[in-house]
């Protein structure tokens, strides 16, 4: 019994997620500017690792949080990079 | 043997609910990215998968794990931190390249009064 | 005491979430401990701005409030999301004066507001004190007014100043 309404739920949420990231992903495409672009994609990080976190979740294995932390960590450095480099047009200075 | 399946079910409803409630949170941020027209509006969206859509899953996880164990895991809590920390800092560094970049071009998508920085930039 | 552990809450918090990432153990715990102190060692070499929180207590009210507020905000901006094209919403940048100057408390406020779904942080200007915010909904444009300078602030100043 549990494990049905799980296998429903997580399923669910994984194509939810999927979904996140293609609408978010279109963003990034259509752009129109730089910053928008940033903005998305850091969205896009945020619904990949949601995504891991689910999947680490369905398959019972703790192996996907490290993976989730990483994308986390990985998607903060990037969008501070990327928006430092937009108000300064040099991310070192 | 199917690990969902160790889960009571007293935790299962609820973890059920929680992912429900996190990816669909998550989804109509999504949306919002999709629908919205100007950047200072999409800024917004983002928001709804870092507070409630993250807080959501994690708790989730955090429960389904615990259950599954039998004793309380809580590492998924690091990620929220992370989460909690980083994304002002994210979307304050954006709202300002924006803002620099939009008064540099005189964009539209400004009022008339805040084309104009009140005093000259800081030198930092 | 003030040598050896310079930053006794940055310290304590990095001992609890290396504990958080690994099971439980004493050599864990010693091995955190130590790396905690050496990371506070090297912090404090930076020379940041020490924090100086005055009353603990209004923190665990601070979060509550804060806890209400994004559930809140949450609904609402999910409804506005949903019915986006079909409403009369309009965003709105918003300017508000600001009493506080600390920087903790001004820094806390920066969380709390971009954290809240429907409020985002543009900028601060030092010398006038006055913070300018996107709205996404105008209509609550006063409301937030009211929430800054009557919740929050107050609460900041009991903790900060």
């Amino acid at each position: 019994m549990s494990a049905t309404i799980l296998t429903i739920a997580l399923g669910y949420a994984q194509v939810a997620l999927a979904l996140a990231g293609c609408l978010v992903g279109t963003r990034i495409l259509r752009g129109p500017r730089a910053q928008d672009r940033v903005l998305a994609l850091d969205a896009l990080y945020v619904s990949i690792m949601l995504l891991f976190l689910v999947t680490g979740m369905q398959l019972g294995t703790a192996f996907f949080f490290e993976a989730a932390t990483v994308v986390a960590i990985m998607g903060f450095v990037t969008s501070v990079a990327l928006a430092k480099f937009l108000f300064r047009g040099e991310v070192i200075e | 043997m199917n690990p969902l399946q160790a889960v009571p079910l007293a935790v299962a409803i609820p973890v059920a609910i929680l992912v429900v409630l996190g990816s669909t949170l998550t989804l109509i941020g999504a949306l919002g990215f999709a629908r919205l027209s100007s950047f200072y509006d999409r800024l917004h969206a983002p928001t709804l998968a870092t507070s409630w859509g993250t807080g959501g899953i994690i708790i989730a996880s955090a429960l389904m794990f615990s259950a599954i164990e039998g004793r309380a895991v809580i590492h998924e809590f690091v990620i929220g931190l992370c989460i909690i920390v980083t994304t002002p800092v994210t979307l304050m560094m954006l709202a300002r390249a924006s803002l620099h970049r939009d008064r540099a071009e005189g964009s539209a998508d400004l009022p008339e009064a805040m084309r104009i920085r009140p005093d000259p930039p800081a030198l930092d | 005491m003030t040598r050896l552990i310079p930053h006794p809450v940055l310290s304590l918090s990095m001992v609890m979430l290396w504990l958080m990432l690994t099971r439980f153990s004493l050599g864990y715990l010693i091995l955190g401990t130590a790396l905690s102190l050496v990371a506070g060692r090297a912090y404090s070499a930076l020379h940041p701005a020490k924090p100086r929180v005055r009353r603990w207590r209004v923190i665990p009210r601070l979060a509550a409030t804060l806890f209400r507020d994004i559930v809140q905000s949450n609904i609402n901006v999910a409804r506005l999301l949903l019915t986006e094209g079909r409403g009369t919403r309009r965003s709105a940048f918003v300017q508000i004066p600001l009493k506080i100057t600390d920087e903790n408390a001004l820094a806390l406020l920066a969380i709390i507001l971009t954290a809240t779904p429907g409020t985002a942080w543009l900028e601060y200007v030092v010398e006038t004190g006055t913070l300018t915010l996107h709205v996404f909904d105008a209509a609550q444009a006063d409301h937030y007014r009211d929430v800054i300078g009557k919740i929050y602030e107050p609460m900041l100043m009991e903790i900060f100043e």
